[in-house]
């Protein structure tokens, strides 16, 4: 069995968000870069599935070199290899070309990507993969069980769960629920050492088609005062609430 | 040309969402002067759309339809979308619109921007105003395509009426061949979701252990709203994973958030940003969560909470 994680690179959770360049540019200066958390969960997932089913895992990545840590970090964790396809994306729809290319030359029986990345939330890479590829595909994804040429996986929706069962290939939209937060796999030494002669190909990327472009950056207005209410006076809270807020 | 937006139903009701795309849509096809079209599935009574300026109904029917899949309704609003050349398709952020997104814009060729909270800044080329960073941030994305797709986030358009007269159309859904299957959908019944809720409760650390919980349930009942919880709060177990919100959960983009024995971590506040209004009670003063926060108790959430739902009922009772 052959799974590809696709991985974003993204800034860390705590990052503070900033921009440059008359805020068309993310400003990375100081901003550590980690696997974007929904991908983790699937990665995590995939090195599950390459000790107790054989698995062979390969990382992938759209991006320039300075995602290659990220990526080695992936190798530290457990991936067998892994691919840099060498693009700084504009998109989701060109990052998602680029990989249906490398699955055409190479059959993955289980592609994972997160759900979502953490920068940009476009929530549809996945998505437009599997239309690419004409694959079956699960996002929000809870619960991945494979067996064979079937899988069963859960897809969390609005109030529930819905349980679904298809052929391979498949892909997911990985998500927080898949593994939990105590089964991330933290790298030790033994990893990171082997992960330095872990495969790292770069390909050149192909087309370079793109669907939309960000053309400026906006950060939000920052918070008037809050209004402090004494824990004994609940009236007053309630006033507020009704009579200038609007909202009960 | 025309204008169409995917309108959700639940239990024989169209959601709220699908008003908030009509009115939204409205707007777009008037400085268009095309026809703002609605499809809907499985759904009898559609008229109400009528009142939000849609023109036309595509009702689509059929086995093949009974359940949500995002392969089939992707299929039948593309069609769709060609048979009136669609310029602009609205879909809202649920949890099923998210998923059949991406289907569409490939099937169409077209662009798709998720997560928009306004109008339209140009209609050529289209340029949209969403969030990213998880609503640390804005862009204004531009998408110069025939066709192009607008994610619409919840609660972020108000509804206006603008009473149409409405066309008609039932339609049978085709089917696609295809392995995947919906062997079983668990949903609790009768309860608001995160994602349609007008109020959120939400508890964290504070509140000490599940066996507390019933508090947060009944605060949230009161007003009719949903339950959420900080991140530590689900991975603990003490409440479902599906409750937890913040940048690695689920967005609230709710009317009122009230947050009760949660510090406001960064990454909590990025998944909350959206609401409107956000109420905290922390008996910790210097709890990062009060800079985020319109209202606050500095309190103990175990005899505010009960003091707060009491006077919550007689206030609703009157
Ligand atoms: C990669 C990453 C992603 C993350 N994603 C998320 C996310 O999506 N969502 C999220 O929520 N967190 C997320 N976190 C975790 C986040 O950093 C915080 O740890 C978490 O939000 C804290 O949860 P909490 O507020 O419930 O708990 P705590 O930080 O422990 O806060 C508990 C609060 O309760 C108050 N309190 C205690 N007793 C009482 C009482 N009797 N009455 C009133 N108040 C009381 C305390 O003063 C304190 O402010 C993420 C972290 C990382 C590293």
């Amino acid at each position: 069995m052959k799974i590809l994680v696709c991985i974003s690179n993204v800034p860390d959770t705590t990052s503070k968000i900033n921009f440059v360049d008359e805020n068309t540019l993310f400003d990375t200066n100081g901003v550590q870069f980690i696997i974007n958390p929904n991908d983790e969960f699937g990665l995590t997932r995939a090195i599950w599935m390459k000790q107790q089913q054989s698995a062979e895992v390969t990382v992938v990545t759209v991006g320039d070199n300075s995602c290659e840590s990220t990526l080695r970090k992936c190798l530290a964790i457990g991936a067998d290899n892994a691919i840099r396809i060498d693009l700084k994306p504009t998109d989701g729809f060109q990052v998602a070309k680029q990989l249906a290319r490398i699955c055409q030359e190479t059959i993955y029986d289980i592609i994972i990507a997160g759900r979502e990345s953490i920068d940009y939330n476009g929530a549809m890479v996945p998505g437009m993969l599997a239309a690419l590829l004409d694959y079956n595909f699960v996002t929000n994804c809870v619960a991945l069980d494979v067996e064979g040429e079937n899988a069963q996986a859960s897809r969390e929706i609005d109030g529930g769960i819905e349980i679904i069962s298809c052929q391979l290939p498949l892909i997911i939209g990985a998500q927080k629920g898949l593994v939990e937060e105590k089964d991330l796999i933290i790298p030790n030494m033994r990893g990171i050492m082997q992960a330095r002669q872990k495969p790292l190909k770069v390909i050149e990327p192909t087309e370079d088609e793109i669907k939309s472009s960000i053309l400026k950056f906006e950060k939000p207005i920052p918070k008037g005062e809050v209004k402090l209410v004494p824990a004994d006076d609940i009236d007053q809270l309630i006033d507020l609430l009704h009579n200038e807020a609007n909202v009960i | 040309m025309s204008v169409i937006i995917y309108a959700e139903s639940e239990n024989g009701k169209i959601k709220k969402s699908a008003f908030e795309l009509a009115s939204y849509g409205y707007e777009i096809a008037s400085e268009m002067n095309v026809p703002l079209i609605a499809v809907t599935f499985n759904q009898d009574e559609v008229e109400s759309l009528g009142t939000y300026g849609i023109e036309k109904v595509i009702k689509f029917k059929g086995p093949s339809i009974s359940n949500f899949t995002a392969l089939q309704y992707a299929e039948n609003i593309a069609l769709i979308a060609k048979e009136n050349e669609a310029k602009i398709i609205i879909l809202s952020s649920s949890a099923n619109a998210k998923y059949l997104a991406p289907k569409l814009s490939i099937t169409l060729s077209a662009g798709y921007a998720s997560n928009v909270i306004a109008l339209p800044e140009k209609l050529q080329p289209l340029t949209v105003k969403r969030t990213c960073f998880t609503n640390k941030a804005f862009n204004f994305c531009s998408l110069s395509n025939e066709v192009n797709i607008v994610g619409l986030s919840n609660n972020s358009y108000e509804i206006k009426e603008n009473p149409k007269s409405i066309e008609i159309i039932e339609k049978d859904s085709s089917s696609t061949e295809t392995t995947l299957k919906v062997e079983k959908l668990e949903k609790s019944s009768g309860k608001v979701t995160i994602a349609d809720a007008d109020v959120v409760v939400s508890g964290g650390r504070g509140l000490k252990g599940p066996e507390n919980w019933h508090l947060i349930e009944d605060l949230a009942d009161t007003l009719g709203g949903a339950t959420a919880c900080s991140k530590p709060v689900s991975d603990m177990g003490w409440r479902p994973h599906s409750e937890h919100v913040g940048q690695t959960g689920k967005p609230v983009a709710s009317n009122l958030y009230i947050a009760i024995g949660v510090s406001g971590a960064i990454q909590h506040l990025a998944g909350v940003n959206s609401s409107k209004v956000k109420v905290v009670i922390n008996n910790d003063p210097e709890a990062p969560f009060f800079k985020a926060a319109d209202y606050g108790i500095v309190g103990d959430a175990f005899e505010v909470i009960p003091k707060l739902t009491k006077k919550l009922k007689e206030f609703k009772s009157k």
